[in-house]
């Protein structure tokens, strides 16, 4: 082949390869999805025990990470905006913007970054060395489905976990940043939080809940995905865990990007 | 297909029934041909043992044996159903009638011995806990691993976990049994272990076994047939006294090779390696 051609040729395979993978992450939520349907008729329903292992894993052992940085993004957020309105002498008004910012885009999206990093790259890593060691290849040669047995119960933890540790941010991020407001102001923390309540509708709240069901799934599949492609060694899996966390990371962030234009007009 | 004259030769005291049946079977790699035109049958309480060297083309066979990849130009039928043709559910119930047992042991990680035993039985049968640990007690007793149920496979030896993989393997009482390197990495003592127990297992169960082995010394041990693999191609498909009389070329490299590397004295080989030895570099 002439030297012109093949960088075209390599375009094309990468191509399908992306296209390759896009419908692997189709294919894996249309079988989650079947499974969680057909599986209790079929007497081989998705494991309960797997899921509430998943949930605990994903969100309740996060939690004092998630608290940590939610109070920490709450604060920051204080910090500037007292900052930014100060210079025009609207400090009072803080609370609209860490309100609305915080239930609106960086409750979800910090929560989002922590699960992809924590818990969508241990996934990764574990359906990575699955296969590796052929254990994939035994649930498959057992008649027991992979996707039933391994990926459904991560996505259910993530698609319940994600939204509660969104709302749990919510509650930590406003309370941090109350607690700095209104000692800077000199006001009171039941004021401040009377004002947030006014100002914060449910539709803001649901936006971020919304976001958040969609990154659990992002994550939940990338994660899988990246973790099946793993093939010849530990190497290769710390490859696609790197790989499956910087692809959630990345498709967070425009999903988000997207989400936000399209809800607020 | 098999290009020996014994290909066809019967091999007695086994049934006629064909569990496994693979005709005219290609596989490619992207552009690169791994299997040419093979062909091959295994018989109801029937041990047939696939060698060949490594990039010889077994471990392909075996995951087309296995179905877990699509047969391209060729047919496989297992239990005398083409499956190509199978839906998936009508796979899986296929599947429940077949064991197999990895190189790797493929036990997971995360469940002790008894769990990786059970796995099977609480997906795909649902019977009561005290039922399963009934089973695989039996099916430890089998293997040799009385008490080591609650053991983690990180705890077991690489015999232990090949044990404990074949425990997994039988559980449901399969009819056809899959080996991949069953011996491999073990000492010639749990080897021969290994080879018993197989050998056991048919008798018990009249199951038929397919086993992928680089071993000569275990193959020629368990095996009623044995198949060779060389680039792909079946050089030879015969009962193991016919293949040890084998004048090709191919077989008698493979054979006499590995049995050079099997009875190797280990002083000697530190020797060579070390320069010491005058019979390695005259």
């Amino acid at each position: 082949m002439t030297d012109w051609r093949l960088p075209l040729r390599q375009v094309g395979e990468r191509t399908v390869a992306v296209l390759d993978e896009i419908g692997y992450c189709a294919v894996l939520v249309f079988q989650s999805v079947y499974w969680l349907a057909v599986g209790p008729r079929a007497r081989q329903p998705v494991r309960l025990g797997a899921t509430i292992d998943s949930m605990i894993d994903f969100g309740v052992q996060a939690l004092p990470i998630a608290t940590l940085l939610a109070a920490t993004i709450g604060i920051m957020l204080a910090i500037q905006s007292l900052y930014s309105l100060g210079l025009f002498g609207a400090q009072q008004y803080a609370y609209i913007g860490i309100a609305l910012s915080v239930a609106r885009e960086f409750s979800p999206i910090i929560m989002g970054i922590l699960v992809a990093g924590r818990s969508g790259s241990a996934l990764a890593a574990r359906i990575g060395s699955m296969t590796i060691n052929q254990e994939i290849d035994a649930l498959d040669v057992m008649g027991i489905n992979p996707v039933r047995f391994l990926v459904t119960p991560a996505l259910l933890g993530f698609l319940v976990m994600l939204p509660c540790l969104t709302m749990w941010a919510n509650f930590v991020s406003i309370i941090a940043a109350g607690f700095y407001v209104s000692a800077v102001l000199h006001g009171t923390l039941a004021g401040y939080l009377r004002d947030t309540l006014d100002v914060l509708h449910a539709k803001d709240l649901w936006q971020g809940l919304g976001k958040s069901v969609l990154f659990g799934l992002i994550i939940a599949v990338i994660g899988a995905v990246n973790g099946s492609n793993a093939k010849k060694g530990a190497e290769d899996v710390g490859r696609v865990t790197t790989r499956a966390v910087v692809q959630s990371i990345t498709l967070i962030v425009v999903t988000d990007m997207i989400f936000a234009y399209l809800t607020t007009h | 297909m098999a290009t020996s004259p014994l290909a066809a030769r019967p091999v007695p005291d086994v049934e006629t029934e064909e569990i496994v049946a693979v005709d005219h079977l290609d596989f490619f790699y992207g552009d690169r041909q791994v299997l040419f035109d093979v062909s091959l049958t295994v018989r109801r309480g029937e041990i047939v043992v696939i060698m060949g060297g490594s990039g010889s083309g077994k471990t392909t066979l075996l995951r087309h044996l296995m179905g877990l990849m699509p047969a391209q130009p060729g047919k496989i039928r297992l239990f005398g159903k083409d499956i190509a043709r199978l839906s998936e559910g009508e796979m899986q119930e296929l599947r429940r009638k077949m064991g197999v047992a990895f190189q790797s042991g493929a036990l997971f990680s995360s469940m002790n011995v008894t769990d990786n035993i059970t796995l099977p039985l609480r997906e795909l049968v649902q019977l009561d806990e005290e039922t399963m640990a009934i089973m695989a007690r039996l099916k430890l007793e089998t293997v040799n691993l009385s008490g080591f149920g609650d053991l983690m496979p990180s705890e077991l030896s690489g015999g232990m976990v090949k044990r404990a993989s074949i425990a997994r393997a039988i559980v449901m009482d399969p009819q056809l049994l899959f080996l991949d390197e069953p011996t491999s990495g073990l000492d010639p003592a749990v080897s021969a272990q290994i080879d018993d127990l197989v050998l056991k297992l048919r008798a018990a169960m009249n199951m038929s076994v397919v086993i992928i082995t680089h071993d000569p010394k275990s193959a020629f041990t368990v095996a009623d047939r044995i198949l060779i693999l060389d680039q792909g191609r079946i050089v030879i498909d015969g009962p193991p006294d016919l293949v040890r009389a084998s004048r090709d070329e191919r077989v008698r490299n493979l054979l006499q090779r590995r049995f050079e590397e099997t009875d190797i004295d280990p002083a000697q080989y530190l020797r060579r390696i070390m320069g010491k030895d005058e019979d390695a570099h005259p």
